[in-house]
C-alpha cells in the first residue's frame, strides 16, 4: 500500500501567482490534493477558481510559485526546483485528454495514437502495435486507418484517450472531456476512463462542470478560491452502461 | 518516427502542389532570365567562332569591329598577308540594318565577305542548303533565323540580292541573323548615297576652285570618281599557322603595321565584358528581384501554413515533441515546396525557351546553382515560421 500511495498524484501546498505587483493574481493558494493509481477523481469548481491553472502546473507547462508535486512516484517540483526534462516528463508520465480531441489532422487514427511512443524513441512497428492494442481496447480499431476528420465525435474522443494512455503514463489529466458530448456519450467516456484507470493503474483527474457526470466520482475535489476541499462523491455504478455501444451508435461530431 | 512534414504534405497536397506550381512558374522565369544571359554570351561566342578568324585587325585605338566602329583601307590585308605566321587574311564589313523582303523587313547583320569556300575567314562554316556566293555581285547567303528562303529576292539599300544559300546559328552579338553578301556590294551598301545626295556632292566639288581648275583638266573627274568609291572595310580577319600562339602573330602586326590586333580571348573579353555587360547587369538585377520575390512568397506560404497549425503544434509540444522535430517539419515543408517549384520551373523554362525570339540557352550549371540558391532561400524563408512555431506555448493546448 505504501508503494501505491507514493505513486499517483500528490500535491502539497501548491501556490501559483500570475503576474507581479498590483496586477498579480493568486490563482492557487496552498492547494492540497492526492489521487491514487486506479482512481478517477473529479475536480470541480466555479469559473476562475483555478482548475485549468492546476492542470497546467501538473502538466508541467507552467511552473508553480511554491509547493511540491509528485507524479508517479517522482518529485517533479519542489519549491522552485523542477525536474530538468519537462518535455520527457510530459511525454512519458502524463496523458492529456481535452474538451476537444485535439488530434493531429494529417495523421491517421493509428499514427495519432502511435505518435507518443514514437516520440519516446520506440520503433514505428512497436508503436503501431501498442496503438492498435489500445484502439482495440477502446473499440475503435475498425477505424484504425481512417483520417481524423472521418470520425464521429465519440470516436475522436476515444482516440484521444488512446493517445493519452499509449505510453502507459501513471497520470492522466482530463480537462472537460465530456463537455461537447450528450449525456449518454459523456457517461460512456467516464466509464472508459474508469476502466482504463483500473486496467493500467493510472491516476486520473477529470476537470468538469458537467452535472451529469459528477455523481459518478467516488471522490471529488471542490476547488474554491485557490484551495481544495475534498468531498465524498456518490460513486454511482456505471456498469449499466455499455459504453462502446453508446459511443458507436450515433456519429456525432465534436468540433 | 514517421515524417510529420511528409504526412502533412500528403494531407494537404492540393494546396501544396498548387502553391508549388505557382512558385515554379516564378522559378521558370528566373531560370529563363539566366538562360537569356547565357544565350547572349553564346551568341557572342557564335559570332566569334563563325568568323573563322584567329586574329581581328582593326583601326588603331578602337575596340572594333563589333563593339565600336572601325575602318581600314581595303588594301591593308595584302600587307598583313606578308606578316610572319599569317596564312590567310580577308576583308570583312559588318552593317546592322533592316533587310527588306517583300513588304516586310527583318533586322539583320549584313556581312560583306570575300568569295571563297568553307574555312575562308569570314565565310560561314557550313551551309544548311544551297551554295556559297560565287558571283561578286547581288548574291546573298542568309541565316535561317531571318526567315528567308532559297531563291528569295531581298533588298539591301538600293540593290536586290537573291538568296543562294542558308546557314544556321550565324548571328550577331545581339542575336540578329546574318546575311552574307559580296564585299564589294557591302562596301557600297555602307557608303551608297541616293541620287540627290550624289548630285549635291558633285555640285559642291565642282564649285570648289581647288578641284575645278581650268589649268588642270581631268582633275575634277578624278576627284569625283574617288569620292564616289568606298575604299574602307571594318576589319581584316586573319588566320595563322597552326601551333603558333595568337599573341606571337599579333605582336608584329601591332608593331609594324601600327594597327590594333585582337586575339580570340581579347575579342571575347570585349564582347562579353563590354558589349553585353549592361544587359548582363540588367538581367542580374532581375535575378536579384526574382530571388527576393521567391523568398517572400515561400516565407509567406510557409508562415500561413504554420499559422494554420498552431493548435496542432501546441498539442505536439504538450505530448513531448522536441522543438527540433517541429522546426525540421517546417523546414522540410519549405524545402519540399522549393523542390516542387524547381521541378515545375525547370520544366516550364525548357518548354517555353524555344519560343523566345532570341536564343535562350539553359545551362545545367545554372539550374544547379539556381537549385542551391533556392534551397538556401527556403531555409531563410522558413525561419520566420519556425520562430513562430517555437514560441507556441504548450499550455495553449490545455486552454482556459
Ligand atoms: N496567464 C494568466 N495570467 C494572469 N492571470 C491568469 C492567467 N491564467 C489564469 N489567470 C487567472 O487565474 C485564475 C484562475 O484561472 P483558471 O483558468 O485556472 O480558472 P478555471 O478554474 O480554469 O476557470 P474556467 O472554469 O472558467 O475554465 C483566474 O482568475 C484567471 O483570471
Ligand atoms: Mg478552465
Amino acid at each position: 500500500m505504501a508503494d501505491i500511495r507514493r505513486k499517483g498524484i500528490h500535491i502539497e501546498a501548491i501556490c501559483k501567482r500570475y503576474g507581479k505587483g498590483d496586477t498579480a493574481v493568486d490563482a492557487l493558494k496552498g492547494l492540497e490534493m492526492q489521487v491514487f493509481p486506479g482512481e478517477v477523481v473529479g475536480l470541480i469548481g466555479p469559473s476562475g477558481s483555478g482548475k485549468s491553472t492546476l492542470l497546467k502546473c501538473l502538466g508541467a507547462v507552467i511552473e508553480p510559485t511554491t509547493g511540491r508535486m509528485t507524479l508517479g512516484g517522482e518529485v517533479i517540483y519542489d519549491n522552485g526546483w523542477k525536474i530538468p526534462d519537462l518535455r520527457a516528463l510530459r511525454r512519458d508520465k502524463i496523458g492529456f485528454v481535452f474538451q476537444a480531441p485535439y488530434l493531429i489532422p494529417f495523421l491517421d487514427v493509428t499514427d495519432n495514437v502511435a505518435l507518443p511512443p514514437m516520440l519516446a524513441g520506440r520503433s514505428n512497428a512497436e508503436s503501431r502495435k501498442r496503438a492498435l492494442e489500445l484502439l482495440e481496447a477502446l473499440d475503435v480499431a475498425h477505424r484504425a486507418k481512417a483520417m481524423i476528420s472521418q470520425l464521429s465525435g465519440g470516436e475522436q474522443q476515444r482516440v484521444s484517450i488512446a493517445r493519452a494512455l499509449v505510453n502507459r503514463p501513471p497520470v492522466i489529466l482530463a480537462d472537460e472531456p465530456t463537455a461537447p458530448l450528450d449525456s449518454e456519450r459523456a457517461m460512456a467516456v467516464i466509464r472508459i476512463l474508469n476502466d482504463m484507470a483500473v486496467q493500467y493503474e493510472t491516476a486520473i483527474i477529470v476537470v468538469t462542470h458537467d452535472e451529469k457526470i459528477i455523481p459518478t466520482f467516488k471522490r471529488i475535489y471542490r476547488i474554491r478560491d485557490g484551495k481544495t476541499q475534498e468531498e465524498a462523491g456518490e460513486g454511482r455504478a456505471l456498469n449499466s452502461i455499455d459504453s462502446f455501444a453508446v459511443l458507436n451508435r450515433f456519429p456525432q461530431k465534436v468540433r | 518516427m514517421i515524417s510529420l512534414a511528409g504526412r502533412d504534405i500528403q494531407h494537404a497536397w492540393g494546396k501544396f502542389v498548387f502553391t508549388g506550381v505557382g512558385l515554379g512558374l516564378l522559378i521558370g522565369v528566373t531560370l529563363t532570365m539566366a538562360g537569356v544571359y547565357r544565350g547572349m554570351v553564346d551568341d557572342a561566342k557564335a559570332l566569334l567562332d563563325n568568323s573563322g578568324a584567329d586574329l581581328w585587325v582593326v583601326q588603331q585605338g578602337t575596340l572594333g569591329p563589333y563593339a565600336e566602329s572601325s575602318s581600314l583601307y581595303d588594301d591593308i590585308y595584302r600587307s598583313i598577308l606578308g606578316m610572319p605566321g599569317v596564312t590567310r587574311a580577308a576583308n570583312v564589313t559588318y552593317l546592322t540594318m533592316q533587310v527588306r523582303h517583300g513588304g516586310q523587313d527583318v533586322r539583320a547583320m549584313v556581312v560583306g565577305v570575300v568569295c571563297g569556300g568553307a574555312g575562308q575567314p569570314g565565310q560561314p562554316g557550313y551551309l544548311v542548303s544551297g551554295r556559297r556566293i560565287t558571283r561578286t555581285h547581288y548574291e546573298a547567303v542568309a541565316d535561317m533565323a531571318s526567315g528567308f528562303k532559297l531563291g528569295d529576292r531581298i533588298r539591301i539599300r538600293r540593290n536586290l540580292y537573291s538568296v543562294v544559300g542558308l546557314t544556321r546559328r550565324m548571328v550577331s552579338s545581339s542575336g540578329d541573323p546574318m546575311v552574307f553578301i559580296p564585299i564589294k556590294d557591302a562596301q557600297e551598301a555602307q557608303f551608297l548615297k541616293d541620287n540627290d545626295a550624289i548630285v549635291q556632292q558633285r555640285r559642291r566639288t565642282a564649285a570648289n576652285p581647288l578641284f575645278n581648275r581650268p589649268g588642270a583638266p581631268g582633275l575634277l573627274d578624278a576627284v569625283i570618281a574617288s569620292q564616289s568609291k568606298n575604299p574602307y572595310v571594318n576589319a581584316v580577319l586573319v588566320q595563322i599557322k597552326p601551333g603558333l600562339s595568337p599573341e606571337e602573330a599579333a605582336e608584329p602586326i601591332r608593331r609594324w603595321k601600327r594597327l590594333q590586333v585582337y586575339t580570340r580571348e581579347q575579342m571575347e573579353e570585349i564582347l562579353v565584358g563590354k558589349l553585353i555587360a549592361t544587359s548582363a547587369k540588367q538581367i542580374g538585377m532581375f535575378l536579384v528581384i526574382l530571388a527576393i520575390v521567391s523568398a517572400a512568397i515561400i516565407a509567406f506560404i510557409i508562415f500561413t501554413l504554420t499559422l494554420g497549425k498552431i493548435r496542432e503544434i501546441a498539442v505536439l509540444k504538450l505530448i513531448g515533441t522536441r522543438n527540433s522535430t517541429i522546426a525540421w517539419m517546417i523546414l522540410q515543408q519549405a524545402l519540399a515546396l522549393g523542390v516542387i517549384g524547381f521541378v515545375v520551373g525547370k520544366i516550364a523554362a525548357t518548354i517555353w525557351a524555344p519560343f523566345f525570339p532570341k536564343y535562350v540557352l539553359l545551362v545545367p550549371e545554372d539550374a544547379a546553382r539556381g537549385f542551391m540558391a533556392l534551397m538556401v532561400i527556403c531555409v531563410f524563408a522558413s525561419l520566420l515560421a519556425i520562430r513562430t512555431a517555437l514560441r507556441v506555448d504548450p499550455a495553449e493546448a490545455i486552454g482556459g
